[in-house]
């Protein structure tokens, strides 16, 4: 049954079924069964809503432990440039660099590079590609399974560039196994990463094929022990640790970043999984056709905003712009050389390995009569719903819970509406039944007071 | 057409209600999606409702729109009370259109709405009279996916 892996598991110790999770999803995949809330797992996009809203903190993010560095002869982490605005802006890159090396990996690799060039290999497809319009980064894993799922008409809109992570991670790993004389697989590449769904994008890749990557550690674990061992990183100049950071990578942690970086004029950018679903309807509607490219994070303000970072993200996303508007003025350009990134591109380096595929939800019967049937059941149970979205049931709307009747996963008397009303019937039955057998007499044969006398 | 294997849905549009335009496309989508409807068949769907609730809302008073589902077919029928179209011959020409100045600046009003219907629909008849309203009737054939 377990066709998807989540990053996310429900710790049933902690959760005491409050609901908040199943309110905020989404796309409705939580129900609470016993008190206590449960995935459906097709339908979860690993958004992380659920970990913010949970007052218990039982939904519980399936990151890679410290200890995962161990298995490896040589590790490097490659950490997501939400990291780097998560200190204050005396810290640069550079410096954070050195401290994640100080933590015990064997290097740190600056992936706002390799952003950088994939920046430019957007570019090219973008002057290069002659389909429909607009184009969707995919940057954002969780979008990208939002698409799968609910838009499986817009896939081949998704830009089939791979992410800078994976390209940087490859690199490393053919790099470093020169270098050391190490087979690959020796080598451990790890993600620090703002958000759970990145480790999913590890484990289970929305494309077919393999990861390059071998974990991902959170921002918020390695916060701590990070923050101290910068302590004794020395200092460079601001000047001359500024002059290393590439302007067009930088903007990759936050929402506006690419089209930003990149001048991009008929572009759009969108966070917030409720905005971007209504930007979707409108290109599925065939209004936006105007517009040339789409960068749309799931969580506010872009990665910054992901639910494992620590700073607040309205502070982490200044602190973006006001390092992007600092290299503007200064003129400071530390990027990738267009040309080789073109020759590159000729070379498909850049390319998805794998086929991007939907994954539309089940229908409720693959027989498409009785699908229609059962529809149309689902519309007259909503009916006689309250429709006051309650939740009481387990089902986060009427409509779903409409919906689980159908399936089978819900009986109707789970509605709390339901029970007093078939109480009242049920009453009503008993009344009409005690009448049919007549007044009771109170010495009828049998009874205690009818036996005294005999 | 029997209606008993079928799925009936009847829903509303508010002329001027520019706020709501697109949300019945939207719902219509959902109800396909969850029959499990081949994508292609629901995006041209969506793109025929979304022109029509388009066009009630930019020029008629309010109509009625109701989706249709067998297995066989999907059928959008939409009668409105407005001022119906003088000319249809020309209405259905691309480019033609009596979008006002403001519509345009919204960026609707293009002439390309009932074009567009006819462009997504397996069969699709029209008519109209001159103040007092048009009828659409929108067809899409379910049993021959990529006829289009």
């Amino acid at each position: 049954m377990n066709q998807y892996f989540h990053s996310i598991r429900i710790d049933p110790e902690k959760c005491d079924g409050r609901m908040r999770c199943m309110r905020v999803c989404p796309t409705q995949a939580i129900r609470i069964r016993n008190g206590k809330a449960v995935i459906i797992e097709e339908k979860c996009i690993d958004c992380g809503e659920c970990i913010t809203a949970c007052p218990n903190g039982a939904i519980i993010p399936l990151t890679d432990p410290f200890g995962e560095l161990t298995k490896f002869r040589h590790t490097v982490a490659i950490p997501s440039p939400a990291l780097y605005a998560q200190f204050g802006r005396e810290i640069l890159p550079d410096k954070i660099l050195a401290g994640l090396k100080k933590l015990g990996f064997d290097d740190a690799f600056d992936q706002a590079f390799t952003c950088g060039e994939v920046s430019f290999a957007i570019q090219e497809y973008l002057r290069e590609h002659k389909g429909p319009k607009p184009l969707i980064s995919n940057a954002c894993p969780t979008v990208v399974r939002l698409i799968q799922v609910k838009y499986p008409d817009l896939i081949d809109q998704i830009i089939p560039i791979n992410t800078p992570r994976e390209i940087a991670s490859r690199d490393i790993k053919k790099k470093k196994s020169k270098q050391y004389g190490l087979k690959e697989k020796e080598i451990g590449a790890f993600y620090i990463t703002p958000c759970p769904v990145k480790m999913i994008s590890i484990k289970q890749p929305a494309e077919k094929g393999k990861s390059h990557l071998d974990g991902a550690i959170s921002i918020s674990d390695i916060y701590g022990p990070l923050l101290s061992a910068m302590e004794s990183v020395e200092k460079a100049s601001y000047k001359k640790a500024l002059e290393s950071i590439c302007i067009l990578g930088i903007g990759w942690a936050m929402v506006g970043g690419i089209c930003r970086t990149l001048r991009l004029k008929n572009s759009l950018a969108v966070s917030g999984l409720n905005e971007i679903i209504k930007v979707f309807d409108d290109i599925e509607r065939g209004k936006l056709r105007n517009i040339d490219f789409i960068e749309a994070y799931s969580c506010p303000q872009g990665c910054v905003g992901g639910s494992l970072t620590v700073e607040n993200l309205y502070i982490s996303y200044n602190k973006i712009l006001k390092l992007i508007e600092t290299l503007e003025y200064e003129k400071i350009k530390a990027c990738p050389d267009i040309q080789e990134v073109r020759k590159l591109y000729k070379q498909k380096y850049f390319f998805l390995e794998g086929k991007l595929e939907p994954r539309p939800i089940k229908p409720l019967d693959e027989d498409l009569g009785k699908a229609i049937k059962k529809r149309k059941e689902k519309e007259e149970i909503y009916e006689t719903l309250p429709k006051i979205d309650c939740g009481a049931c387990g089902s986060p709307t009427c409509l779903t819970f409409a919906e689980d009747v159908v399936k089978g996963k819900s009986e109707l008397t789970d509605c709390i509406f339901e029970l007093p009303q078939r109480f009242k019937e049920l009453s009503q039955e008993l009344c009409e039944l005690l009448n049919r057998i007549g007044p009771m007499n109170p010495a009828k044969p049998g009874s205690k007071k009818a036996r005294k006398e005999e | 057409m029997s209606t008993e294997n079928g799925l009936s849905k009847r829903f509303e549009i508010t002329g001027g209600d520019f706020g709501k335009a697109g949300s019945i496309s939207t719902k219509i989508k959902e109800i396909l999606q969850e029959i499990g409807i081949n994508s292609t068949i629901i995006r041209r769907t969506a793109i025929a409702t979304y022109e029509a609730e388009m066009n009630v809302v930019m020029y008629a008073k309010k109509a009625d729109l109701t989706l249709h589902l067998t297995p066989a077919e999907i059928s959008i029928r939409v009668y409105d009370e407005g001022p119906g179209i003088e000319n249809i011959e020309m209405a259905m020409q691309e480019g033609f259109s009596t979008a006002t100045d403001e519509m345009r600046e919204m960026g609707f009003g293009a002439g390309l709405g009932l074009p567009n219907i006819k462009k997504n629909a397996d069969r699709f008849e029209i008519s109209s009279t001159p103040g007092k309203g048009t009828a659409l009737d929108i067809t899409i054939y379910l049993n021959q996916e990529g006829k289009k």
